[in-house]
């Protein structure tokens, strides 16, 4: 069973997720942000979840759209994502990418491109080099969704890891649509959990909008593949409670998929579970609630204010090596 | 002093490199206990236990995988069992290695060995010259080398850089070329080298096609013809000084090149004579490719697709005759 503090701690990540991108979203259609905002409404519960089981320092995460809440578990400064929306030079691709490509490789965490699946083989080499030099590996985590299953990235790289014995978790948030296709044009197999057999690896499944079965499921799956375990498959179904970028009104979600279980909001979800399990009451979580709302607006204060990156003084290297003409 | 050939300063170049540092390591299908397809990694396995690994036939994975060891530390050496195959892994080279450093501020050093080229009935998917494709993008850093010192010490170097570099190995080169020594003339690696000194003409080229050239220049020099020819050596970055210097010499350009005729080295170098160079020129400068069909299995095809010393020649022979 998930211990209360854990569950307290999840769910302040996960509130602290979905009005760090409310603001964002807020600052997207006051104009403020060019290209799109990507936000992980109903993910927050399987991406927290997910940074949570994971150690920073030791482990890697590999977080792909929908990670807000995963990242600040792992340890993302809140305002690492602001900064990369706004496109300012302090933010860790320095305004050179934006959104959610963005990450800090030496530390743990690699930059996702938007190909999707890549990500997954990059976590192998990771994992692999620290083997070969002979250092703990740690676990790699990489987080995709139901319509990246399709890819051949997605294949390759979980055949890689499970040749490798790689401790490779991978997480599976299947949301029902990618963009706005729904899985039945993505896979027809019963359950992608049943992937698993077929790369000779473990598979787990976790309701995702379930904070306490996900931090039970990712617990495990991570702790066996520190144990040695080889890859772990974790296959999370639950419904995307936003377009697929704040453009999108996603007119196109099935009506009954937002009234069944599958459409139920994990914040919601977590709340009862927190107050259930007794870590915190009604008046704990609203003194909480203040405390995210000043971090929430100290964070888009802060890259708001910082620098831009100047066209006229970017060096446009491409490369580390300097080449004479 | 034995003789040496091309895949031998290759396979001395892997066995050096990772004698010199640990954090290189060799990724690659069958390129384990077998000594790989051309038999580049051959011996490697044993001497180097553990850190040359045969992996499933995987071109993403296996480039995602050198990205996310290099981020790691390691100086990761990928071979593709063929440069055509490398298109499985484009995406992971072009959008993930190539960007990262940009991006991201975090050097991503990997090496792709790409076995390249035409031979006789290696057909359209076993015969490809890749590098425009890669030279395309930023980010990356392609070699070509046409000599058997070139192939040692140039490998070496693309280990040692800390960006990604897209190896072209030449497979026609392989075991025909054969040379004393490995011991090269120490040019840096972003040096194009002056393969023959002339003055009526400059053959630009890389790769196998540097020894058709010296071919065609020696057919020409029987009619008084001194045809300079210029080895690129590296397709990127290019070098333009050289480049323009020779053309400050002959006035007169032949582009040479391998590869399928759109684009390309060849275009980037007429490109670099016509825009910096205009004033040096006494003849429009020409440019040879393959023919802008796939590459045909049947030899004769073969040979017909590819410029040869004799296409080379009867090039030249237009372009001094202008």
């Amino acid at each position: 069973m998930t211990s209360p503090d854990l569950l307290l701690k999840a769910y302040c990540t996960m509130l602290l997720a979905r009005r760090l991108e409310e603001k964002i979203t807020a600052i997207y259609r006051a104009g403020g942000i060019a290209g799109g905002v990507y936000v992980g409404r109903g993910q927050e519960a399987l991406s927290a979840a997910l940074g949570h089981s994971l150690r920073r320092g030791v482990d890697i995460f590999a977080p792909l759209i929908r990670d807000q809440a995963g990242r600040l578990a792992f340890g993302e400064d809140p305002a690492e994502g602001p900064r990369t929306y706004l496109g300012r030079a302090t933010g860790p691709m320095r305004g050179r990418d934006g959104n959610v490509h963005r990450g800090r490789p030496s530390e743990g965490m690699p930059a996702m491109i938007s190909h999707l699946g890549t990500m997954t083989s990059v976590v192998c080499g990771m994992l692999l080099a620290r083997r070969m030099q002979g250092r703990e590996t740690g676990v790699g985590a990489t987080s995709l969704g139901d319509g990246a299953t399709s890819t051949g990235a997605f294949h390759e790289g979980l055949n890689l890891a499970a040749v490798e014995k790689l401790p490779l978790v991978m997480v599976v948030a299947n949301n029902q649509y990618a963009y706005s296709t729904p899985t039945s044009r993505q896979f027809v197999c019963a359950d992608l959990v049943d992937k698993a057999v077929g790369y000779g690896i473990q598979g787990h499944t976790c309701p995702g909008n379930d904070l306490s079965e996900c931090l039970n499921t990712i617990g495990k799956a991570v702790a066996d593949a520190r144990g040695g375990g080889g890859p772990q498959l974790i296959v999370a179904p639950f419904l995307r409670l936003s377009g697929h970028g704040e453009h999108d009104d996603a007119f196109y979600v099935d009506p009954a998929l937002r009234e069944g279980p599958l459409g139920r909001d994990c914040v919601d979800i977590a709340r009862e579970q927190v107050l259930a399990s007794g870590a915190a009451d009604e008046e704990t979580l609203a003194t909480m609630a203040g405390e995210i709302a000043d971090i929430v607006a100290t964070a888009t204060a802060t890259a708001q204010k910082d620098p831009l990156p100047d066209p006229y003084a970017e060096t446009w290297q491409a490369l580390k090596t300097s080449c004479p003409a | 002093m034995s003789e040496i050939n091309y895949i031998d300063a290759i396979r001395k170049a892997l066995h050096d490199a990772m004698a010199d540092d640990p954090g290189v390591f060799l990724y690659g299908q069958d390129i384990g206990a077998f000594g790989g397809a051309f038999k580049a990694t051959k011996g490697l396995y044993e001497t180097f236990p553990g850190r040359v690994l045969d992996c499933p036939i995987s071109e993403d994975a296996m480039s995602g995988l050198a990205l996310g060891a290099a981020i790691e530390g390691m100086r990761p050496v990928i071979e593709m069992q063929f440069a055509d195959f490398s298109t499985v892994g484009l995406n992971q080279i072009i959008n993930n290695c190539a960007t990262h450093f940009y991006r991201t501020g975090i050097p991503a050093p990997v090496v792709f060995r790409l076995p390249s080229g035409g031979t006789p009935g290696s057909g359209p998917f076993h015969s490809q010259s890749m590098e425009a494709l890669y030279a395309h993008y930023p980010g990356l850093i392609v070699f070509t080398p046409a000599t058997v010192a070139d192939a040692y010490s140039m490998l070496r170097e693309a280990i040692a850089i800390d960006d990604p570099v897209i190896f072209c190995e030449h497979k026609l080169l392989y075991r025909w070329l054969k040379e004393d020594s490995i011991r090269g003339d120490g040019l840096p690696w972003h040096r194009a080298r002056v393969a023959r000194v002339g003055k009526h003409a400059t053959v630009v080229t890389h790769a196998a096609m540097v020894h058709e050239a010296l071919r065609a220049a020696d057919q020409l020099s029987e009619d008084g013809w001194e045809i300079e020819v210029v080895d690129l050596r590296c397709a990127k970055p290019l070098d333009r000084t050289t480049i323009l210097g020779s053309l400050a010499r002959t006035g007169r350009l032949l582009a040479l090149g391998e590869a399928f005729p759109f684009g390309g080295v060849t275009a980037e170098v007429v490109s670099i004579a016509a825009t910096e160079g205009f004033e040096l020129l006494d003849a429009p400068p020409q440019r040879l490719n393959s023919r802008d069909t796939p590459i045909p299995y049947q030899p004769d095809l073969w040979r017909a697709h590819r410029p040869t010393a004799e296409s080379i020649q009867a090039a030249l022979r237009r372009l001094l005759a202008f």
